[in-house]
C-alpha cells in the first residue's frame, strides 16, 4: 500500500517536473536566442523576466478558441491531446536516482521498472506522430496537411536508424531494462559512460533525437517559411498550447533518455566516494541532482543547434536518413558484435 | 481480474475492429483498426508476453499503420466514397468470404483448448525468446527473415526499373 502511495506521488512529482521544466524551457528558448542575437530577451514580467511562462500560459488560455468550420471536430481536439498525452508517457520508465532504503523496503526511483524499458519508449515515441497527423489532416487545410504528411515521413526514416543505434547499446549492455543499463555504466570510477563505448551510436542517436522532436534543423513539420504553420496552422488557444508545449516536453524527455543511455545517467565521477561518506538521502539527492543538470544540458544543446545550424531542405533530410544514418548504425551494430566476440 | 480484463479487451478489440470494417470513412478505420492493435496488445500482457505486445505496437502502431494514414492522406480518400462493384464482383467476395468462415469454424471446432496454456512467467521475455528462436527455430526463422529480403530487394528493383527506362 506504501508502495502504491510512493508510487503515485512519484508519477505527480514527474508529471509537475516535466510541466515546470517545459515551461521554463521556452523562457530559456528565448534567452538563448536572444543572447545568440546579441539582445535581452524576455525581461518585463518578474524580475529578469522570470514569470514569462505563466504570462505566455495565461495569454494561450484567454485567446479565442477557434475550430475551423470545415475541420473534423473531434480529431480536431483528439490531435493535439494525443501529442500531449504521448508525450507525458514516456518518463515512466527513466530512472531518476538510485535504490533507497525506506523503512526497511526497498523503492526505486523509477514509477516502473519494466523489463523491456527501452522498447516502450520506442513505442510511445512512434505514436507520438499520430497526434501531429490526425491534427493536421483533422484542420482541412492543404498546409496543415503538408505539415503532417512531413512528420511522417520524418519520423519513419527517423526511427529506423534510433532503433539501430539503440540495438547497439543493448548488446553492450545485455538488457533492454533502462534501470540496468545505467547501473550498468557505473564502471570502477562511475565514468563508464557508454559514450566512451558507442561514440557513433551516440552521434546517431543524437541527430534522430532532433529529427524525432521536430527540433532545427529537422522542424520541416512547421515550416513557416514555406507552410504558414505546418500542421499547426490552424489551431489557436491552449490547443496550439499543447502542440508547441508538447515539443518542449518531448525535447526534455529526449534530453533524458541521452543522458540516461549515454551519459551514465545519475552516475558520476568519484561517486563511491560520495555514497560512503554521506547519508543515503543525500547520496540520492545528489544523484537526481547530476541526472537532471546532464538533462538540462542537452536542453540547453537542443537550443544552441536551433540557433546556430539552418533547416534542411527536405530531400536532404531524406538522403541524411536513409544513405547516411541508416548505413552507419548498421555499420556500428556490426562493429560493436565484433568487439563482443573478440572479448568472449 | 484476469478474467474482467480478458472480457474487457476482448469485447474493445472485437467492437472497434468491426467498426473498423463497417465505417464510411476510411481515416475512422485506420483509428479503430489502431485501437484493435492495442487491445491485442493488451491481451498479450495479460499472457506475459510484453516483447510481444511492445513489438506489435511499434511494428504495427507505430510504423505500418502510419504509412496506412500517409497513403491516405495522399490520396485524399478520406471521403465517403460509394463502391459501384459488378455483380460477378459481389458474388464472388461473397463466395470467398464464405469460403474462409468455414475453414476457420473447422480449424476452430476441432482445435482443443487448453486452459493452462501459458506455461511459465518468463515465457514472454526476450531471453526466453530469443533462445527459443536461435536455438529450437533457427532454420525457419533465417529463411523468413531470406523472404523478407527479397521481397524488400524486390520492391526496390520494381521501383528502379522506371527510372532507368526513362
Amino acid at each position: 500500500m506504501e508502495l502504491i502511495l510512493f508510487k503515485v506521488g512519484l508519477v505527480v512529482v514527474l508529471f509537475l517536473i516535466s510541466l515546470l521544466i517545459a515551461a521554463y524551457s521556452t523562457y530559456a528558448e528565448r534567452k538563448v536566442a536572444a543572447f545568440m542575437q546579441d539582445r535581452i530577451g524576455p525581461n518585463r514580467a518578474g524580475p529578469i523576466g522570470i514569470l514569462q511562462p505563466l504570462a505566455d500560459g495565461l495569454k494561450m488560455f484567454m485567446k479565442e478558441d477557434i475550430i475551423p468550420q470545415n475541420a473534423n471536430r473531434f480529431l480536431f481536439i483528439l490531435g493535439p491531446a494525443i501529442s500531449m498525452a504521448t508525450a507525458l508517457m514516456t518518463s515512466a520508465v527513466i530512472p531518476w536516482g538510485p535504490d533507497l532504503n525506506l523503512f526497511g523496503t526497498t523503492v526505486s526511483l523509477q514509477v516502473a521498472d519494466i523489463n523491456i524499458g527501452i522498447l516502450y519508449i520506442m513505442g510511445v515515441l512512434s505514436l507520438g506522430v499520430y497526434g501531429i497527423m490526425i491534427g493536421g489532416w483533422a484542420s482541412n487545410n492543404k498546409y496543415s496537411i503538408l505539415g503532417s504528411i512531413r512528420a511522417s515521413t520524418q519520423m519513419i526514416s527517423y526511427e529506423l536508424a534510433m532503433g539501430m543505434s539503440i540495438v547497439a547499446v543493448i548488446m553492450t549492455t545485455g538488457s533492454l531494462s533502462i534501470s540496468q543499463m545505467v547501473s550498468s555504466q557505473e564502471g570502477s570510477f562511475g565514468m563508464g559512460w557508454n559514450v566512451f563505448y558507442q561514440p557513433l551510436g551516440f552521434l546517431i542517436f543524437l541527430v534522430c533525437a532532433f529529427a524525432e522532436t521536430n527540433r532545427t534543423p529537422f522542424d520541416l513539420p512547421e515550416c513557416e517559411t514555406e507552410l504558414v504553420g505546418g500542421y499547426h496552422t490552424e489551431y489557436s488557444s491552449m490547443k496550439l498550447g499543447f502542440y508547441l508545449f508538447s515539443e518542449y516536453v518531448n525535447m526534455f524527455i529526449s534530453s533524458a533518455i541521452i543522458a540516461s543511455l549515454f551519459f551514465g545517467g545519475y552516475n558520476f565521477p568519484y561517486m563511491q566516494v560520495v555514497q560512503e561518506n554521506t547519508s543515503q538521502i543525500l547520496f540520492a539527492v545528489i544523484c537526481t541532482g547530476v541526472f537532471l543538470a546532464k538533462i538540462l544540458f542537452f536542453v540547453f544543446f537542443f537550443m544552441w543547434v536551433r540557433w546556430t545550424i539552418p533547416r534542411f531542405r527536405f530531400d536532404q533530410l531524406m538522403d541524411l536518413g536513409w544513405k547516411v544514418l541508416l548505413p552507419l548504425s548498421i555499420l556500428n551494430m556490426l562493429i560493436t558484435g565484433f568487439f563482443i566476440l573478440l572479448n568472449n | 481480474m484476469a478474467a474482467a480484463l480478458f472480457y474487457s479487451l476482448s469485447l474493445i478489440c472485437i467492437v472497434s475492429s468491426l467498426i473498423m470494417i463497417f465505417h464510411k470513412n476510411t481515416m475512422y478505420s485506420v483509428l479503430f483498426l489502431l485501437i484493435t492493435f492495442f487491445s491485442v496488445a493488451g491481451l498479450y500482457v495479460t499472457l506475459n508476453a510484453q516483447f510481444l505486445a511492445i513489438v506489435h505496437i511499434i511494428v504495427y502502431a507505430g510504423a505500418i499503420m502510419v504509412l496506412f494514414l500517409y497513403v491516405i492522406m495522399f490520396l485524399n480518400m478520406s471521403h465517403i466514397v460509394s463502391f459501384q462493384k459488378s455483380k460477378v464482383i459481389k458474388i464472388a467476395a461473397t463466395f470467398t468470404g464464405l469460403m474462409v468462415f468455414l475453414v476457420l469454424t473447422a480449424s476452430l471446432s476441432s482445435a482443443t483448448y487448453n486452459s493452462n496454456a501459458v506455461a511459465g512467467q518468463d515465457i514472454g521475455l526476450a531471453s526466453t525468446l530469443g533462445r527459443v528462436i536461435f536455438n529450437d527455430f533457427l532454420i525457419p526463422f533465417e529463411v523468413s527473415s531470406i523472404l523478407f529480403l527479397s521481397a524488400m530487394v524486390g520492391v526496390v528493383i520494381f521501383n528502379k526499373k522506371d527510372v532507368i527506362d526513362e
